[in-house]
């Protein structure tokens, strides 16, 4: 069996499976149930200044449902922790010292003043914890007060801020980004000029899930009236993924150490999530649907995996699939890739064609000889991969990659065997042309 | 033909010893519990989950399957997005009797046996019950069709059955604006689906008011107690009436050929489920105790079921060939077997055994297929019973008729259009040739009759 022990800027745990800071690790009771259950380790739900905030009273969740009420998307208007200072710490403390072998690190959001963060960490210290994470990124109620993403959206505060944390603590200091900007890689930069020893993301994305047709409200509503709240869950893996592989492929922040967060469901996402860098994976969302028992496949699954694939602990593939993280320009022009459907996984629910016939390239037949039948015309087929998203059955349709040398018949022109990509290619007229000159 | 009326007197023939039927054989309340409905409403939820299930698929099987061509996609897709009042219209714009089809329908082997998910998992889209949410939805939120009449032609058509086929081609005409009569020899509107559906598929006088909910389009003059051929004749209805469409079904019963016959306890099935369906109080209809049904179609199932329900011990369907060459689906069949009927194949009727003018027995002759050619073995067994039901078919009463319609084998001859070998009459339903004896074949049929008999009269 594979080792999942996972060493995160010297923060221990027996797998890379954390909890983000959120609901499920807000009090002791929660988090001991969580290591239970065999969670690697917890960021604790950020802490604040007393008096504690106070939450609303009506509904904080909101969700969209795929089919069969599958819920894909989640967002809330919680704000950090709602109990006093104090007996968080304690918690804490008690935690550590009942569970060493798990990772414990304290999320953390007090006002943009030195001193405030000089006060709150040495009370962390204190605890045991084996880091802080700086909650740059909590998109409502806490930002209108100059918090969270207020703070996480403005690249110098972020430098700031995490000099002040480096300066006056030893603990080791990860900075949770925003999503909610346009270039990902600007305060994760800023996080690194500041002193971080990682970066986490994402955090939630503002949102409004819903409205209420009824009261016209955006739903849920209290009280009538409905606030934009942080969305998260399985819906925003792809913008998770997308940020984690920028700042992994940026070489201003290459090697930066990453714990992934976003729409982390099952052992497949997490294992992703590190092929493009992260070095940990935490989850909210996935715990808060189904409960702590999710880690066990998790783990399971990503040792099995490994094992099929040979990899004996978790660096050997963390970060693997970043060099193939390409820009659009330098994706080879000359792959030519063509649908094939296999007739005999086919029900013949004809989607593929309908797909392809309304909104593409009119390349799947609807009928053969007077029979119903779907079968690519590779005469048309563009190989946009568009009929495998639509078709219910997996693998039923498959892209074939076309060998060099011979003819695509869509083109009638042979496929040819070098890559060759924008930068170069005629039509371009940015074109890079050897002959320059 | 037997009239129901006749029938009660049938009962009252068994008389002391012999026989043993009666009334009552359930305890009170188990009637309502073995009479309710075969597949209840779905929920919300479950409608929800099942109309999640279906792919919307591309000019899809299960539409083309419909004999009315519901777009049955499009109606589940708007369950699925919580317009169930869409889901209906979608129904209703090809099927005014979308409600009783989704309670009747052999789906089994209509739309859901070509369902993607059926050759997929095994496992078809319930189209059926998703159709019956959305039609019980419609009707129980509104009282009348979603169609509005267009504006009076003035032309008069005479309709004569309201069964499923006249009742869909009363409709049709109505929404084109022409005014409808509606002849009916019986004393209530709905044909079959009011005195012979199996009770447990139309449960609640749902065939009733779907009559109401029909006629309330407007435009439609019911006349019941009016029977072609009695009352009626077809040359007048032509003299009086811009067209003609005749939906009589089949009113007739074939008889088994057996000496003994008139015997009492030798019963037509259809008659004696028409006085079930009638029934005010299933405990006072009187049922034997050992039951023999001939034939193995549907109307054969639904007997032999039916009496196992109002509590007869020992029920037993004969049917002279292999259960596959049976009429009733695989699905009816495991009802029946499930109810605790049991089929008994390779036999065919040869004699009735009775005593003081009452049956007692039925004697059943073995029979074989050979080279395709069935013939009876000579063995023969003797099985007891207190009553025989003979579910071999019905015929359509050519009499009624009067000589100016061409038949062929029994039936009325129309074309694609459903107009019959006279100008100005069109008929549907069970009564036309090649038919296939289903409800929703039959509103099919009414539905084009109307198209046609509207683009005639207003070329
Ligand atoms: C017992 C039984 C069970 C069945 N179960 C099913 C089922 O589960 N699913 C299914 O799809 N199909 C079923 N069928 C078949 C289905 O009921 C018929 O195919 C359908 O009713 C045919 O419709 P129709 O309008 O042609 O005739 P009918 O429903 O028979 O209606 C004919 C109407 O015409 C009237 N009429 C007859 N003669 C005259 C006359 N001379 N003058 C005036 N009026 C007249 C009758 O009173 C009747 O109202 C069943 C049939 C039977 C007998
Ligand atoms: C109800 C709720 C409360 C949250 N509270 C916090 C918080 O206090 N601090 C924080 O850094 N992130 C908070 N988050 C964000 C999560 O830690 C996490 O970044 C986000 O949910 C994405 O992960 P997921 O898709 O696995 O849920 C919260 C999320 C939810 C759903
Ligand atoms: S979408 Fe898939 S299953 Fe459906 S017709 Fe196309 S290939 Fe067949
Ligand atoms: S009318 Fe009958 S065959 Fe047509 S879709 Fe409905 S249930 Fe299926
Ligand atoms: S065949 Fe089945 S899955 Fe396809 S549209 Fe019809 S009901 Fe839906």
């Amino acid at each position: 069996m594979a080792d999942l022990r996972t060493d995160f800027i010297g923060i221990k745990s027996p797998n890379p499976f954390w909890l983000a800071s959120a609901p499920p690790t807000d009090k002791e009771y929660n988090v001991v149930r969580a290591f239970k259950a065999g969670w690697g380790g917890v960021v604790w739900k950020t802490l604040g200044e007393d008096p504690p905030v106070v939450n609303v009273n009506g509904p904080r969740y909101g969700a969209i449902h795929g089919k069969d009420r599958q819920l894909i998307g989640l967002n809330n208007i919680e704000l950090i922790t709602d109990r006093p200072l104090e007996v968080n710490l304690r918690e804490i403390k008690q935690v550590k010292r009942d569970w060493p072998d798990r990772a414990l690190v304290v999320s953390l959001m007090v006002p943009c003043e030195e001193q405030n963060w000089i006060d709150i960490l040495k009370r962390v210290e204190e605890t045991g914890a084996d880091g802080v994470e700086l909650n740059f990124g909590c998109p409502h109620g806490m930002s209108e007060r100059g918090m969270g993403s207020a703070v996480g959206q403005v690249p110098e505060y972020i430098e700031m801020v995490t000099r002040w944390v480096k300066q006056h603590s030893r603990m080791p200091c990860i900075v949770k980004l925003t999503p909610n900007i346009t270039d990902v890689r600007k305060p994760a930069q800023a996080a690194k000029a500041g002193g971080a020893d990682a970066v986490s993301l994402i955090n939630t994305i503002n949102s409004i899930m819903g409205v209420d047709l009824d009261i016209m409200s955006p739903s849920p509503a209290v009280d009538g009236k409905g606030a934009h709240g942080g969305y998260c869950g399985p819906a925003v893996k792809p913008i998770a993924l997308n940020m984690v592989a920028e700042i992994a492929r940026d070489p201003a922040t290459h090697g930066l150490p990453i714990s992934g967060i976003g729409g982390v469901t099952t052992w497949r996402d997490a294992a992703e999530f590190m092929a493009l860098g992260a070095g940990s994976v935490q989850v909210c969302t996935a715990a808060m649907t189904y409960g702590f028992r999710v880690v066990e496949d998790m783990i399971e699954g990503l040792s099995d995996w490994m094992d099929t694939k040979g990899y004996t602990s978790v660096d050997q593939f963390v970060g693997s699939a970043v060099p193939n993280v390409s820009d659009w320009q330098y994706l080879n022009l000359n792959y030519i890739a063509k649908a094939k459907i296999d007739q005999d996984q086919c029900i013949e629910c004809g989607r593929c064609h309908i797909a392809c016939e309304d909104t593409s390239h009119q390349a799947i037949t609807n009928m053969v000889d007077g029979v119903r039948k779907f079968e690519v015309i590779d005469e048309e087929c563009v190989g946009c991969n568009l009929c495998v998203n639509v078709c219910p059955i997996e693998g039923c349709i498959t892209m074939e990659s076309m060998a060099a040398g011979s003819i695509d018949p869509r083109t009638k022109k042979p496929v040819e065997k070098d890559y060759a990509n924008w930068t170069t290619h005629p039509n371009n007229p940015m074109a890079v042309t050897e002959a320059a000159e | 033909m037997k009239t129901i009326a006749n029938l009660p007197e049938i009962y009252m023939t068994q008389t002391k010893a012999g026989p043993d039927i009666a009334a009552g054989r359930l305890p009170e309340d188990a009637y309502a519990e073995n009479f309710s409905d075969l597949h209840p409403l779905l929920d919300q939820h479950e409608a929800q989950v099942e109309a999640d299930r279906c792919y919307f698929c591309y000019d899809a099987p299960c539409m083309q399957a419909c004999p009315t061509s519901i777009d049955i996609p499009q109606f589940i897709r708007q369950i699925s997005t919580g317009n169930p009042t869409g889901a209906a219209k979608t129904i209703f714009a090809q099927n005014i009797l979308g409600g009783m089809c989704a309670r009747v329908c052999p789906t089994e082997t209509l739309c859901e046996e070509v369902c993607v998910r059926e050759v997929a998992e095994g496992k078809p889209v319930k189209i059926g019950q998703l159709q019956r949410y959305s039609t019980d939805h419609f009707m129980s939120e509104f009282s009348s069709t979603p169609f509005t009449r267009a504006a009076e032609t003035g032309k008069k058509i005479a309709v004569v059955g309201a069964g499923p086929a006249g009742l869909s081609c009363a409709h049709r005409l109505a929404v084109h604006g022409h005014n409808v009569t509606l002849f009916d020899a019986r004393e209530k509107a709905g044909g079959l689906n009011e005195y012979g559906i199996a009770s447990y598929k139309s449960v609640d006088d749902f065939a009733a008011k779907e009559v109401d909910f029909i006629l309330s389009i407007g435009g439609i003059d019911v006349r019941t107690g009016m029977r072609l051929g009695s009352n009626l004749d077809l040359a007048t209805l032509r003299a009086e009436y811009d067209a003609v469409f005749l939906g009589i079904g089949l009113g007739g019963v074939n008889a088994l050929g057996l000496e003994g016959e008139d015997k009492s306890g030798a019963i037509d099935a259809v008659d004696y489920i028409a006085d079930l369906r009638q029934a005010k109080d299933l405990s006072e209809l009187p049922v034997g105790r050992r039951i023999v049904v001939i034939g193995g179609g549907m109307t054969a199932v639904d007997i032999a079921v039916q009496t196992k329900l109002l509590g007869a011990e020992e029920v037993t369907i004969a049917y002279r060939r292999g259960q596959d060459r049976m009429n009733a689906s695989e699905y009816e069949q495991q009802l029946a077997q499930t109810s605790g009927v049991r089929i008994m194949t390779w036999a065919q009727p040869k004699g009735l055994v009775g005593e003081n003018g009452a049956i007692t027995a039925i004697e059943l002759e073995r029979t074989q297929d050979q080279d395709g050619a069935l013939t009876g073995t000579g063995e023969v067994i003797t099985l007891p019973a207190d009553m025989v039901f003979k579910a071999v078919g019905q015929t359509l009463v050519q009499t009624e008729l009067g000589d100016a319609l061409t038949l062929e084998r029994g039936r009325i001859v129309v074309d694609a259009d459903r107009k019959t070998s006279l100008a100005d009459v069109w008929a549907g339903g069970d009564c036309v040739q090649g038919g296939e004896d289903l409800t929703v074949a039959a509103v099919e049929d009414g539905k084009i009759a109307a198209e046609s008999i509207n683009a005639a009269l207003t070329a």
